[in-house]
């Protein structure tokens, strides 16, 4: 152990604690910088944003029952984006996520009750997350089939799929799967007792769990496997996966299907795990919300979690705020969609320092 | 055909103008003078950097190193809209007009957006400059209602409406009849003889000889002489013509040696192809019964124009372009049913001349980018999972055989510069298994350095007994180490000659359209 030596070994962490303070920085600077523009939006309509801010980290990561209802709220969110993870990185733009959602939601409230009166309820959950995860990619092959085969653009034919999904899903909940008993018009309702356990003595569903295995599994496929690779080949360049052999079309299928099936399992999970039934008329719309957060993570799973969690306590505690200060609750969305022009405009300044710099 | 030019001053002067773009140099120091009063053409196939020159006389883009000078003044043209206003108008190749627009409306683009556009005063003024040039313009006609000719003459008009000293027209005749062409090149002489200057770009011959009043020969990036309107004036048609073939395909200073590779032993042939066909698509030219065969250790050129099929023949060899009949073997063993992983591993190995476009994914680390034509196989990957450890081990053994420079196997591909791309990319194709090796213009846009070592390798690969299918557009290099040159034009081989004494005059004239 020399002394000399010393000083070398300690400018490594140095230099990546520097590095790591830089991309914290860059991370949370316009994260900042959002909140006081959102912030002024809020004084514009009268609110006071102080009171706001306050409000929605209380209401959705202090107290003790909204960080339940957080923690709860991000299983769909989890498996939406790890499904758009996929997509996404193969670059395929599946927009349709809440028509996938919806579909596998209602595939999951149609199936579980009945299943559950005739096959242990474990068993019967598991059929009815696969029933869901079924019906959400057969709904994607559509967009699929016409983007591999016809290179018909994508963004275009999911959103309107997704328009014609979140119809459908409303269809059967009215005409196909109504439950007769009540007036209300909704699926037959899964017996809080059937539904996925609760996780030790608190309210939060075990979908969580498997919300979290999903995403990581994702992530590790498309970082640490041939096929995530060839994926990721495609997405960064399809006609280098042309020339390398890569069998683009069945890829892009397969894309498709993964991603809506994931999104589906969402749908699922939102059912056997915490709503119990679809009620007519049934949209959350966290296929668009989960878009920006899934690029907010630059497509890592890892990030996604976290910022799947920033999403679910802005949106319980939005939630709050809205019932309390009668600030709409999609003003989640306007924070959001502040924060990723916000971001897109730091990166867009960090290009062009970096240009500079060069010159 | 120029009797009462009198060349100007010059209105624009290049000096030693270089662009690069990742992996390429697309200009290397070009020195260019245009005048008032003249047509100069601008000569040179596909790449030789006609339109990056093009672009930044226009403001799209800006020069990495040299000076432009407007009336000896160095001024750099910043944007399009700066070109105009200099005096520098600009017809391209795609016309740019609207469709659905009449043509004053078109012409009235780009007028103040909060003024009407006066099209009573814009009549006039089209007028005033069409009727002495002998054009015929109906403001009211829709544009997509006039002939490509017709649209022509309305940029260029509307080129004139900015007070244009000097018009630029990008490939102009591509699209056009023999008619239309001729109708141009007595447009563009109306044009000098106002005293404006005309700068034309082509890659057909004739029309340089035909419209020229100075003629400069691009190649590679590089201005490779220039004919000067005296000297244009003196010579006949015939002896200008051969002049310039001299120019585009004649050898340069620097190129290397004239060696070719002894052929191995083993005389039987390696790859063979038969009747190979393949359909004409929108944008690419289809093959006509394409036959060859290469031996062992012999290096079969193939000589052209770009764009005359080159590409679809290496991709249908390689399995990425379906084939509609005829047959590849690869040592007597049909290659016909199996995909591009297939003929791959069989030892056909493709080198595409796109590097960055299709060669590699420029994101991805250098090391990821060696194997990316066998993801998944062992032993990289065992039952699809990556073995990190394998792959870099791997990888870095091939940067060090392959002497490629790179920071480290994990820098993306696409920073580095095109030499060492290449080496990824030969070093991807060549290591191990290779019985036989189709070369895309292996040194197109490289540095001169980097083009002497990429042909000793191709010359290394046949002495070790491999076919080799060397598809270039420079015939120095073909010439400098095939056995044999074939030629392709429109999609057919119109002659093979061996490579010797003369062949170099054989293969050029084979190569224009003339009989060898």
């Amino acid at each position: 152990m020399s002394a000399d030596a010393a000083p070398v070994r300690a400018t490594a962490p140095d230099a990546s604690a520097g590095k790591f303070g830089r991309r914290l920085a860059i991370a949370l600077g316009p994260i900042i910088v959002s909140l006081v523009l959102a912030g002024c939006v809020l004084l514009a309509v009268g609110v006071n944003p102080l009171a706001y801010y306050g409000f929605v980290v209380e209401r959705g990561l202090l107290s003790p029952l909204g960080l339940q209802q957080t923690l709860t709220r991000m299983a769909p969110l989890l498996f939406i984006a790890a499904g758009l993870i996929v997509a996404f990185r193969a670059g395929m733009w599946n927009l349709g996520g809440d028509g996938q959602f919806l579909l596998g939601a209602v595939a999951a409230a149609a199936s579980a009750p009945l299943l559950v009166q005739t096959l242990p309820s474990w068993l019967a959950l598991l059929l009815a997350f696969l029933i869901a995860t079924v019906v959400a990619m057969v709904w994607s092959l559509v967009p699929a089939l016409l983007r591999a085969y016809q290179g018909i653009n994508e963004i275009i034919t999911t959103l309107m799929m997704s328009f014609l999904g979140v119809s459908l899903a409303n269809v059967l909940v009215k005409l196909a799967f109504l439950d007769p008993s009540t007036t209300v018009p909704q699926t037959r309702t899964l017996a809080v007792g059937d539904r996925l356990p609760r996780l030790f003595e608190t309210t939060i569903t075990s979908g969580l769990i498997f919300g979290l295995v999903a995403i990581v599994v994702v992530h590790l496929v498309m970082t640490r496997t041939a096929f995530g690779l060839k994926l990721r080949t495609v997405g960064a360049n399809p006609r280098a996966a042309i020339h390398a052999g890569l069998n683009v079309p069945v890829l892009t299928v397969a894309v498709f299907a993964i991603s809506a099936g994931l999104i589906g399992m969402g749908g699922a999970i939102d059912i056997i795990g915490i709503q119990g039934n679809v009620r007519a008329d049934w949209n959350p719309a966290y296929g668009l919300a989960v878009i920006p957060v899934v690029f907010l993570a630059r497509m890592n799973g890892f990030a996604a979690i976290g910022f799947v969690f920033l999403l679910s306590v802005l949106s319980i505690g939005g939630e709050s705020a809205a019932r309390r200060l009668g600030v709409p609750q999609h003003f989640t969305m306007v924070l959001i969609s502040i924060v990723l022009i916000t971001l897109a405009v730091a990166e867009y300044l960090g290009h062009r320092l970096n240009q500079a710099r060069k010159v | 055909m120029t009797e009462q030019t009198q060349a100007g001053p010059a209105i624009v002067s290049l000096e030693g103008v270089t662009k690069r773009f990742p992996g390429i140099v697309a200009n290397d120091r070009v020195d260019l003078e245009i005048r008032a009063g003249e047509v100069h053409v601008l000569l040179g196939e596909n790449g030789a950097g006609k339109s990056t020159l093009i672009s930044m006389l226009s403001g799209l883009q800006q020069p990495d190193d040299g000076r432009i000078l407007i009336d000896g003044v160095e001024m750099p043209i910043r944007s399009p809209s700066h070109a105009l206003s200099l005096g520098i108008g600009t017809v391209f190749q795609h016309n740019m007009l609207v469709p659905t627009l009449t043509v004053a409306e078109n012409l009235a683009l780009g007028g103040r957006w909060w003024q009407r556009p006066r099209i009573a005063e814009l009549k006039a003024r089209v007028a005033e400059i069409a009727r002495p040039l002998g054009i015929e313009i109906n403001l009211g006609a829709r544009v997509s209602e006039l002939s490509l000719g017709e649209q022509q003459q309305v940029e260029i008009v509307r080129a004139l409406l900015r007070d244009s000293r000097l018009l630029i027209l990008d490939e102009a005749t591509s699209m056009l009849t023999p008619k239309g062409i001729a109708e141009l090149g007595a447009l563009m002489r109306r044009l000098v003889e106002r005293g404006l200057a005309v700068v034309f770009i082509t890659h057909k011959l004739g029309e340089a000889a035909d419209f020229g009043d100075r003629v400069s020969v691009l190649k590679l990036g590089r201005k490779v002489g220039e004919i000067t309107s005296e000297r244009l004036r003196m010579l006949e048609r015939a002896a200008l013509v051969d002049e310039i073939v001299a120019m585009m395909f004649g050898r340069q200073a620097g190129a290397d040696v004239i060696s070719i590779p002894p052929r191995a032993a083993n005389d039987d042939a390696l790859l063979e192809v038969r009747e190979l066909c393949v359909a004409e698509t929108s944008d690419a030219p289809g093959l006509d019964r394409i036959s060859f065969a290469i031996g062992h250790g012999e290096i079969l050129g193939i000589a052209g124009i770009d764009g005359n099929g080159q590409k679809q023949l290496a991709e249908a060899l390689a399995g990425q372009r379906p084939a509609d009949s005829g047959n590849v073997l690869l040592a007597g063993k049909a290659l016909d049913g199996l995909d591009v992983g297939g003929r791959r591993r069989q030892g056909l190995r493709y080198l595409t001349d796109d590097r960055l476009g299709e060669g590699t994914v420029g994101t991805f680390p250098v090391s990821i980018n060696y194997f990316l034509k066998q993801i998944g196989e062992p032993p990289l990957w065992r039952s699809g999972m990556e073995r990190t450890r394998e792959i870099d081990a791997r990888a870095s053994e091939l940067t060090r055989r392959y002497d490629v420079r790179t920071p480290g196997i994990s820098t993306p591909v696409g920073r580095l510069s095109g030499g060492n791309i290449q080496k990824v990319l030969i070093a991807r194709e060549l290591a191990d298994g290779a019985r036989a090796v189709i070369f895309n213009k292996p040194t197109y846009g490289l540095d001169l350095a980097n083009t002497l070592a990429t042909r000793q390798r191709v010359r290394d690969i046949a002495g070790q007994g491999l076919a080799v299918l060397l598809i270039s557009t420079d015939l120095e290099e073909l010439l400098s180490m095939c056995h044999r040159i074939a030629v392709i034009s429109q999609g057919r081989l119109v002659g093979i000659v061996s490579n010797g004494d003369g062949a170099g005059e054989r293969v050029g004239r084979l190569m224009i359209g003339l009989a060898a």
